[in-house]
């Protein structure tokens, strides 16, 4: 490419090898040509959320596994002939012991306080089984169970108050979104710990009273996104018909924002499961938990903790099992966040 | 610093007050809200507790007692003990427990910040190779799993499966026994730290100012520590408030676990007996902590980066 | 008149990307030439390669960029250690603008030296870049002084008090009032077009030979846009700079360029002095540059917009990448590149329609009559531009092509 062609000596060079015929040099019929533009398919951008969360294999992992132990924590409380519930003091504390997997010295049942003896010599606690003689296994996903509803009820009522609140804000505007703001600054610099703390001395310890608690501390993150939106939404509209603003009213603009909040608003409720999951157990940690003989995550690991010397199994599982729910839907809230907003990725 | 530095920082205090205010009110309506004081739960006559209520300034009306509290908690009177150790100052006994805790954390975050941003700035460097990778893993990990929870595990390896660490918190000797603690609680620290550095980093690293400074032609030491690494720790101050929050919570925990004498385990003693001068007097503590962290954090970041010394900081 | 020296001498540059989705061949077999004292502006569309060019001359391209193939030749005056020490001495810090420079001549090839080497002897030093945004491009949490200090202090070792002078000296020449007092002041305490003047003054803090504008004025507004224009002329004559503009606006180049490559897809389509360009055009696509120009003569018209997008460089290119939007597409282009056809001793043009055999085929009407327009307004003529160029230096664009002995051939007019 470097030589210039400035003779037909050297075109001729410059063509050798190749089989150029005189009708190659006649311009091309524009029509039929034109025709052959590309037509980029555009794809939706749902359709590209997808194909890139698709692509993150650690979202994946955690979500089956997320799936995974929610199906568990349905049936196997359903499946198992224990009861998550019922005391039996001849099987105090029996160590895990799982068909199959006995050749494994932490499931062939051997070191608790009761043996797998006389008329419990076939029985098979998979996870052993508690102080109590509570089977281990069905309180386990029964913990789950209660631990993924209290944080999934929790972020539900959390997403509904954010939007509302940074709706009205956004929408009024003016001193309600003043007031509305400054009341949000200062929520939000009371540390969380002392709101659930004192929250849970006035009410009675209880299911309902965590979720409640938990309700009161994230959903500022969610208002914030929603004003946001609201205000740019207001800006656009402004700049589109003016005057119609007033006309345009609360649920237009609500219908509006939705769309456009939609992904964070996900992506925000992925990371506050986990979170809540996290202060459901440190509460019960603390001795706010659920009150016996239920369970949730929280409560089997703080049972369990009164006897760590004796048997370990009894904390280990639950710590186990909230650890890898959490690792879950944090993997999957950070692919989600990737696939809604590359741009964000690693934020 | 110029006036409009000034007034945002005037701002932010203004704020930082009236939030303490705000909480301290909280604090004394829970006081009263309570469902009856412990006194309730003994048999007493009438008389025996008109008679403590008045020891305690319980008789006066609701806004005297307001400025009576406010005023003993300014003055670090936080009333007394009624359970965990009858009539003992509250004070006396939250004093002591102050600097175990403070050492703890503040131990925690040195730690994990210095360790945090030297793997999240490798990981920047060396993207795609083993130390990315490596942070990355422990970022997700150390992110998603409680603090408490890796104390537990730690414990059961390092105190009972491997005992060469004491599970106990022991008075005498104090360095043996944080190990396990602050690993802990640092672990979290370091994948925080880590994660923002590392994207910190990489978006320095791909920036224009960054382009122009190679375009200079200086060293790649040069480039990374005068220009990359300067501009990427600005920035990672502001992890460090929502840290050391996560931090406070992860400890309370943590401190019931080993056993250490500090203001977590003695929040959690004081929720099990309900004692609530005591807790009332740490959740103040906490608060205020926290608020300070927090107004430091901004005011700090306001100072070091010139990019908002313009006061227009958002709060 | 002597010809002028050529310091910069690309040929069949070839550089790759590596990305996810595969090989991106950003830039295929570009060749340039720089001389001493001239302007020459590399223009096209963005993604054409033409600053993946020049950051290959600098030595920073991504880290996914390599170049494949081809050599950087670049020529300058070496300037040993010995000597920086003689001249510290006598003047007391660095040589002084106009000193002469020791007159050892020295051609390295920037492809096949190391990183260290680019870094410590060229880049920024002798050949210095001005950057697309000024709002993005000076470090935020530096001070302007530091900044411009900075490349002084580490290549010249220069004292502090002096790395100082000069950096109030160089922020006055670029036009910034009260220097001094923007030494301390922080990037975001100056408006953009004092920050694009700040990044010019870095540019030339080590008094370097080529200086490479990317996009100088695009982020700026038109008022300040000309100024920077002028500015950076007035600095090349002051110094006898050599300056590369890298842009897609034709308004820049006409205002400063000597000479024009055009880039289409990793290649140089079309290169000429400024009037070869403007007009006598010969490429289609710089056909549609021209006519996609806004123009204060062909008013009421809507702006021509070239069909379609350009090739995406990811898959081999077959032929030539701008056929498919080439409304005069031969059947040959969809078979072989075309090669640079010689259109004058300064002038080719790779197109096909260059060739004997290829059918006349005239520019669009419109731009036509445009170009007919603009030559009377500026009184040119195909003869005068021979002697003008010749002006410009002596020889042909591409000397080391032996063209002496063979016949002239015609082309198409």
């Amino acid at each position: 490419m470097a030589k210039e062609i400035s003779t037909q000596k050297e075109l001729d060079e410059f063509l050798e090898g190749y089989h150029v015929l005189d009708q190659d040099y006649e311009l091309i019929d524009i029509p039929t040509r034109l025709d052959h533009d590309e037509v980029v398919p555009s794809s939706s951008f749902m359709h590209d959320v997808w194909v890139r969360f698709k692509s993150n294999k650690g979202a994946l992992i955690g979500g089956a596994i997320i799936l995974l132990f929610i199906i568990l924590s349905f049936v196997c409380p359903m499946l198992s002939h224990y009861s998550f519930d019922a005391v039996n003091t001849a099987e105090q504390s029996m160590a895990p012991r799982i068909p199959g997997l006995e050749w494994i010295s932490w499931f062939n049942g051997q070191g608790g306080i009761r043996q797998y003896t006389g008329e419990f010599a076939n029985a098979y606690h998979y996870f052993g089984t508690d102080v109590l003689g509570r089977d281990l296994w069905v309180r386990c996903w029964e913990g789950c169970r209660i631990s993924l509803f209290v944080a999934g009820t929790a972020v539900l009522v959390n997403v509904f108050i954010g939007i509302v609140y940074g709706m009205i804000s956004g929408y009024f505007g003016g001193i309600v979104d003043s007031i509305m703001q400054r009341f949000q600054e200062v929520v939000n610099s009371i540390p969380t710990l002392v709101i659930l703390t004192l929250l849970l001395l006035i009410m009675k310890p209880g299911l309902y009273t965590i979720i409640v608690a938990l309700i009161l501390t994230e959903w500022i993150g969610m208002a914030r996104v929603t004003r946001a939106q609201v205000l740019k939404i207001k800006e656009e509209e402004f700049i589109l018909a003016s005057k119609t603003l007033g006309a345009s009213g609360f649920f237009i603009i609500f219908k509006k924002v939705l769309p456009n909040i939609f992904g964070q608003i996900i992506i925000m409720a992925m990371f506050s499961i986990p979170n809540a999951i996290f202060y459901e157990a440190f509460l019960a940690m603390v001795g706010l938990g659920v009150p016996a003989p239920q369970a949730s995550l929280g409560s089997l690991i703080n049972d369990g903790f009164k006897s760590i010397l004796v048997t370990p199994y009894l904390v280990i599982i639950p710590v186990v099992i909230l650890g890898i729910l959490m690792l879950s839907f944090n993997l999957l809230a950070d692919g989600l966040r990737d696939a809604f907003d590359p741009k964000m990725k690693e934020m | 610093m110029d006036k409009s530095t000034l007034r945002y920082i005037m701002r932010r205090l203004l704020i930082s007050i009236v939030t303490l205010f705000v909480i301290v009110f909280v604090l004394f309506l829970m006081l009263k809200l309570m469902p009856g004081t412990p006194f309730n739960d003994e048999k007493l006559t009438e008389a025996q507790r008109a008679q403590i209520y008045a020891s305690y300034g319980l008789d006066k009306p609701v806004l005297t007692q307001f400025f009576i509290y406010v005023g003993n908690m300014l003055k670090g009177d936080f009333g007394i003990s009624f359970a965990i150790q009858r009539n003992m100052p509250v004070a006396a006994l939250v004093g002591p427990r102050i600097g175990i805790s403070f050492g703890l954390g503040i131990g925690a975050v040195f730690i994990g910040t210095i360790f945090g941003l030297i793997l999240g700035i490798v990981a920047a460097l060396n993207r795609n190779h083993f130390w990315d990778s490596f942070a990355t893993i422990l970022s997700v990990i150390g992110v998603s799993i409680p603090s408490f929870v890796v104390c537990l595990l730690l414990l059961i390896l390092l105190g009972v499966q491997f005992p060469v660490l004491p599970v106990i918190y022991n008075n005498s000797a104090p360095f043996k026994s944080a190990i396990i603690p602050m690993l802990a609680m640092s672990l979290g620290v370091i994948a925080n730290v880590a994660r923002f550095t590392r994207s910190e980093m990489i978006e320095v690293l791909g920036s224009e100012y960054i382009l122009l400074a190679q375009a200079k032609g200086i060293s790649r030491r040069r480039l990374i520590w005068m220009h990359a690494i300067r501009n990427c720790l600005i920035p990672v101050i502001t992890v460090l408030g929502p840290i050391i929050v996560g931090l406070m919570t992860g400890s309370m925990v943590i401190e019931k676990i080993c056993a250490i004498p500090g203001l977590g385990s003695l929040l959690v003693k004081a929720i099990e007996v309900r004692d609530y001068n005591v807790i009332l007097a740490i959740s103040f503590l906490y608060s205020a902590l926290y608020i300070a962290v927090m107004l430091i954090i901004d005011v700090l970041y306001g100072i070091i980066d010139p990019r908002i010394r313009l006061g227009k900081g958002d709060a | 008149m002597k010809q002028k020296e050529r310091i910069l001498k690309i040929r069949n540059l070839d550089i790759a990307f590596t990305t996810d989705n595969g090989t991106v061949n950003a830039v295929r077999g570009v060749n340039l030439d720089l001389h001493r004292g001239e302007t020459i502006a590399i223009v096209g569309e963005s993604g054409s390669g033409k600053s993946v060019t020049t950051k290959a001359v600098m030595g920073i391209l991504a880290g996914n960029g390599k170049i494949q193939n081809g050599s950087i030749e670049y020529t300058y005056y070496d300037f040993p250690p010995e000597r920086i020490a003689e001249v510290q001495t006598k003047y007391n810090g660095i040589i002084p603008d106009g000193y002469p420079r020791p007159e050892e001549r020295k051609t390295v090839d920037i492809v096949k030296s190391t990183p260290k080497f680019i870094q410590s002897e060229i880049r920024g030093r002798r050949i210095a870049m001005v950057f697309q945004d000024p709002l993005t491009s000076l470090d935020p949490t530096m001070t302007i002084g530091k900044q411009v200090m900075e490349a002084m202090r580490y290549h010249y070792k220069m004292p502090k008090q002096e790395a100082w002078n000069r950096a109030v000296e160089l922020l006055r020449l670029v036009g910034i009032n009260d220097p001094e007092k923007r030494m301390k002041n922080y990037p975001h305490q100056l408006s953009g077009g004092m920050r694009q003047r700040v990044v010019i003054a870095i540019a030339l803090s080590c008094d370097p030979e080529v200086l490479i504008c990317d996009e100088p004025t695009t982020a700026l507004d038109v008022t300040i846009q000309a100024k920077i224009l002028e500015l950076i002329k007035e600095i090349q004559q002051k110094k006898d700079l050599s300056v590369i503009y890298i842009t897609h606006d034709l308004g820049v180049v006409a205002k400063v360029a000597d000479y024009v490559n055009v880039m289409y897809a990793g290649r140089i389509v079309e290169k000429g002095t400024i009037n070869e360009i403007f007009y006598d055009p010969r490429h289609p696509y710089t056909w549609g540059l021209l006519a996609s120009m806004p123009d204060m003569d062909t008013s009421g018209d809507e702006l021509y917009t070239i069909p379609g997008t350009p090739p995406n460089l990811l898959y081999e290119v077959k032929g030539d990448a701008f056929a498919p939007r080439n409304q005069f597409a031969l059947h040959i282009d969809e078979k072989i590149a075309p090669p640079m056809f010689r259109v004058s001793d300064s002038h080719s043009a790779a197109t096909w329609l260059l060739a004997p055999q290829a059918p006349d085929v005239q520019m669009p009407a419109e731009l036509k009559e445009r170009i007919e327009r603009m030559r009377k307004a500026a009184n040119w003529s195909p003869e005068k531009e021979v002697s003008y160029a010749a002006e410009l230096h002596k020889g042909p664009a591409y000397d080391d092509n032996n063209t002496d002995d063979v016949e002239t051939m015609e082309v198409n007019a």
